[in-house]
């Protein structure tokens, strides 16, 4: 901490920080991190004004968690290397997922393309050109059934990346297993359903706020009780970086998301030590090194102390966060795009030195087009690398106790603590998407950033500084075929020709009375979808009712 | 009263990454531009409504979900139906491959932004396209 | 980065003659080009103005002023959605303010009214306050003669109800409808902002946040105290527009003031006033600018000027030797 007062002088750092004094040159304003916190030129046990080591870090596996989530970390398991994929159709998406089962992978990360993500039918007319792009395309069970068809449900854990239509994607992927013979309580994965993210950074939302929170609390109840190893919640940071916060808002907005949703269990009269330990994290790895692993240990220590104490959580399954990083898709730049390579090691590492327990690296071709086989394969080789080359999975948390870590960790802390300060008294989260003062502060950091880099400030390698003019980029282009969407047009409308319709829109009915009363939503959900009903028609339901969101214009 | 430059900023596509956009819109602000901000979700045929109803000088549209080719080559061909063809500057911004971006030139698009582009770049190419065709605007 | 320069032929000219036969055709893109010459009071823009001036007079003109989030754009949206229901044709004029520092604007206001954007009976327009003294009142009186001209039924004028704004369109508009959110102190902003004076109609939106109850009582109670009229009940409504609710009753109280103003007779005595205070503003514009033509023409500006610095006049003297010269001239 730049500013704090030591509490006690180490001998000669007056004198010696005088000489550093006499000799820096340049500009002293340009060492700040990437959020703009300004960094001292050397860390000293004074700038760990009452550190106590029980107090702030503990032993890993125990509370605060500061070192890390597990007794053993990568000793006893390296983390998971997830790498997120999806495109086509759900036969397209199948025969994907058993490739990689052959191949000893055990877990699956669906993507779903923009109309399933927005709760539109694939003949929608704001589906046009959009079909299959970014993701799975799934309209109905009938898809569903598809994209899992010869994969026994009880045997993998599949995550699921969904916000705005989360509960039916759920219901739909319940009603697969019943299919197969496979009941509810089985069945492993997790949602993202993260929809405060939405409403801050993300924008892929459908409904209000507050109707949505209720589908939320619905998830949760229903999964505590028929899905008990469901992962309710992944809430992500990672959008609202990408979206251009600071590593302190990111931490402070996630964090305080977090808290609304246990919150919002708690009031929907759930027990707070059965649907925590069902909540996971969302990280982004940004560039700046060491602020993002001070980033992630204040994250552990923030939610083992508050879900401990604020919300009197006795279950250490409540306490501790795990969480999944991907590395930061914003940082890379167009020019000189094999340079992403070495960005993206770099912020893999430092979320390896954070403790994750999974981990996406992006490929260096992203900001062009879609990437490349030959560019995945090296985003997860630096994966590889890290993990059996580089040694540093060997000890526990092995920045802890650096005076520099350890203070920016402090800082990280407090400033996500100044943010909650806000945020209560802006009324919540909810309030403060309202009053859109989240959404102003994210624009006002990805503002001053930009500001940063066009005025030099800033230096981003190939984009403003060693560029070269001659520049021309070569890269394998991936082509989604036209054809998909078509296909997959006349599929959803030839279901609703061939589908019991009478049983379609007496399940739509008793959706639509459930929604107006407080009943939980779930059973309704599942049996439209065992009905066919369709994504869309099942949203349109929930928007006649709910209504739909439009943000606050906010610059 | 002395005549600004009118910018529509659009956002099509089903996602919702409108960070660039944003930026965009808050730097033609500063610059002394009226930008109108329509923001995400934009179809063609709004874009284009939107811009005639609004008189604007330029459109200038985002796109990053690879529907750049469906999206432009529509927006022109409204432009045209309007018989508001080469009366208002198309550009855009957005991760691009190089052979579309020939194709969108071709179709009348004037410039196509890539990532990493400095808004002082958009703010000049705006003003000297602009600029000439200023004088003429005056007359009735 | 190639561009492409083949293309920038913008803004072909219109003849005026052009203009005004794609404009009576009922053209969206003759309306938008003369609302830009309006509004830039580009040379000629009077005569144009004259021209359609005949074509004017059937409009209701409804001002919507109130603080920022207030839901302005909804009620706008959602007003409008009713209106069209009615067969009506909507023009809406957006205002958002000008950067002092800048020049420059956002203009936000459509991103609420998506779905009307594509509506044939509705023609939505942003406009950027522009900053001039009385140069907004001037601007949207005018651009809302156009939309009159164009053959609109119903205009709807949106505005952030601070200062100036709010007062220059409440100049221009036969209804003035102020929203208000149930948060502390936005009432007392609107009374200090001098919008309890321009009201017709008071809308309470997000009614179904707290304080909502209590707000519509308590600003009922001031309305009581300081009616600036005994035969209009300056109604207090609640509305949630977001979900369409109780925007019907505002619809309404409109056509219930109207009729109001109609009855009374207080329409055509309003009609009388804004024309007075026009052409008044007009005639007076036209003389300033004359006279200042003149002025700086001859130099005699500069003259005076000199000798003021040079000690033998002062500027009061100065005025009445300006006076003199242009004496008897043609203006």
């Amino acid at each position: 901490m730049a500013d704090s007062p030591a509490e006690k002088e180490i001998a000669g750092e007056q004198q010696w920080r005088e000489k550093a004094q006499a000799k820096a040159s340049g500009d002293e304003d340009s060492f700040v991190t990437i959020s703009g916190i300004p960094v001292d030129i050397l860390h000293t046990p004074g700038s760990l004004p009452g550190f106590d080591y029980q107090r702030h870090l503990g032993f890993p596996g125990e509370f605060p968690y500061t070192r890390g989530i597990r007794h053993n970390m990568y000793r006893g398991r390296l983390w998971t290397m997830r790498q997120f994929a999806g495109f086509g159709s759900a036969a397209d998406t199948n025969r994907r997922f058993k490739y990689l089962l052959d191949r000893g992978q055990t877990g699956l990360s669906t993507a779903f393309d923009m109309p399933t993500l927005m709760g539109y039918d694939s003949d929608h007319v704001f589906s046009q050109g959009e079909v299959g792009r970014c993701g799975v395309a799934i309209d109905s069970l009938e898809d569903m059934e598809i994209l899992f068809d010869g994969i026994p449900l009880d045997k993998v854990s599949t995550s699921m990346t969904i916000n705005a239509p989360a509960a039916i994607l759920l219901a739909l992927y319940i009603a697969v297993g019943e299919k197969q013979g496979v009941p509810s309580e089985k069945l492993r994965g997790t949602l993202q359903n993260d929809i405060l993210k939405e409403y801050i950074a993300q924008k892929e939302w459908i409904f209000p706020p507050t109707p949505h929170m209720k589908l939320i609390t619905d998830i949760m109840g229903f999964c505590a009780q028929h899905v008990p190893k469901w992962n309710t919640i992944s809430i992500s940071g990672y959008h609202i970086r990408e979206a251009g916060s600071t590593a302190v808002q990111e931490l402070a907005f996630t964090l305080a998301d977090g808290f609304a949703y246990v919150q919002a269990g708690i009031d929907a009269g759930l027990d707070v030590d059965v649907f925590a330990p069902r909540l996971s994290f969302f990280f982004n790895a940004h560039m700046d090194f060491f602020e993002e692993i001070a980033k992630y240990r204040a994250a552990r220590r923030i939610w083992a102390r508050t879900m401990r104490g604020k919300y009197g959580a006795k279950n250490p399954l409540s306490w501790l966060m795990r969480f999944h990083t991907q590395t930061a898709g914003c940082s890379l730049t167009a020019q000189q795009p094999e340079n992403n390579i070495v960005r993206t090691a770099f912020q893999a590492l430092s979320a390896v030195l954070g403790g994750t327990q999974s981990l996406h690296t992006n490929s260096m071709d992203e900001s062009l087009a879609l990437p490349s086989e030959k560019a995945v394969q090296i985003a997860l080789r630096t994966q590889q690398i890290i993990a059996h080359e580089t040694g540093v999975v060997n000890a526990i948390d092995p920045l802890g106790g650096s005076y520099f870590v350890e203070s920016l960790t402090n800082e990280m802390e407090a400033g996500a603590e100044e943010y909650f300060r806000k945020i209560e008294a802006l009324g919540g989260v909810i309030a403060g998407i309202e009053k859109a003062f989240f959404q102003r502060e994210i624009a006002a950091a990805a503002s001053a950033y930009q500001k940063a880099v066009e005025q030099e400030k800033r230096v981003v390698v190939g984009v403003n500084r060693y560029e070269r003019e001659d520049e021309e980029v070569e890269i394998e282009l991936l082509r989604i075929d036209q054809q998909m969407e078509e296909d997959q047009k006349k599929k959803v409308r030839s279901l609703r020709a061939r589908r019991d319709s009478r049983a379609v829109s007496k399940a739509c009915k008793a959706l639509r009375e459930a929604t107006g009363k407080d009943k939980n939503l779930i059973p309704p959900i599942l049996e439209a979808v065992r009905a066919y009903a369709t994504l869309g028609e099942i949203c349109d339901v929930l928007r006649e009712i709910y209504g739909e969101y439009r943000e606050p214009p906010v610059f | 009263m002395e005549r600004k430059i009118r910018v529509l900023i659009a956002k099509p596509g089903l996602d919702g990454h409108d960070r660039g956009a944003k930026i965009v819109a808050g730097a033609l602000r500063d610059a002394g531009m009226e930008v109108i901000y329509v923001g995400l979700r934009q179809t063609p045929e709004m874009i284009v409504e939107s811009a005639i109803q609004e008189d604007v000088d330029v459109i200038g549209i985002s796109i990053l979900s690879g529907a750049h080719n469906t999206i432009f080559s529509r927006v022109m061909s409204l432009l045209k139906d309007q018989g508001a063809e080469g009366q208002i500057l198309v550009c855009g911004g957005g991760i691009i491959p190089q052979e579309d971006r020939e194709k969108l030139l071709a179709m009348g698009v004037s410039r196509m932004f890539g990532p990493g582009t400095a808004t002082s770049e958009i703010v000049e190419f705006i003003r000297q396209s602009i600029g000439e065709g200023m004088g003429e605007a005056q007359e009735t | 980065m190639a561009s492409n320069t083949e293309a920038m032929r913008f803004r072909r000219p219109w003849s005026e003659q052009e203009l005004l036969e794609q404009f009576i055709k009922g053209k969206t893109l003759a309306l938008a080009r003369v609302i830009s010459l309006v509004e830039n009071e580009a040379p000629g823009y009077r005569q144009l103005l004259s021209s359609l001036y005949h074509r004017t007079g059937k409009a209701k003109k409804i001002g919507i002023t109130g603080s920022t989030g207030a839901g302005k754009s909804t009620i706008v949206d959602e007003l409008a959605k009713l209106l069209v229901g009615r067969q009506q044709t909507v023009g809406i004029i957006a205002v958002d303010p000008t950067s002092p520092f800048t020049g420059g604007a956002l203009l936000g206001d459509r991103i609420r009214m998506q779905d009307l954007g594509l509506h044939k009976d509705v023609f939505i327009r942003s406009m950027a306050s522009r900053g001039s003294l009385g140069g907004l009142a001037r601007a949207t009186r005018e651009v809302s003669v156009v939309l009159d001209a164009f053959g609109k039924d119903f205009i709807l004028i949106e505005s952030v109800g601070v200062g100036q704004v709010a007062l220059d369109i409440a100049e221009v508009v036969d209804t003035t409808v102020v929203v208000l959110v149930p948060e502390s102190g936005d009432s007392i902003q609107a009374m200090k902002a001098g919008l309890m004076e321009i009201a017709d109609i008071f809308v309470i939106n997000k009614a179904d946040r707290d304080g909502a109850d209590r707000m519509a009582v308590e600003l009922q109670a001031v309305l009581d105290l300081g009616r600036r009229n005994n035969d209009w009940d300056y109604p207090v409504l609640k509305t949630e527009a977001r979900h369409g609710h109780g925007v019907d009753l505002l619809l309404e109280h409109i056509d219930r003031q109207r009729d109001y103003l109609v009855r009374t007779g207080y329409l055509k005595k309003r009609k009388e006033e804004l024309l007075r205070a026009e052409v008044r503003q007009l005639f007076s514009e036209t003389v300033r600018e004359k006279m200042e033509r003149r002025l700086a023409g001859e130099g005699s500006l500069d003259e005076v000027i000199a000798d003021i610095l040079e000690g033998k006049l002062n500027p009061y003297l100065a005025v009445d030797q300006l006076l003199e010269r242009v004496k008897g001239a043609e203006i």
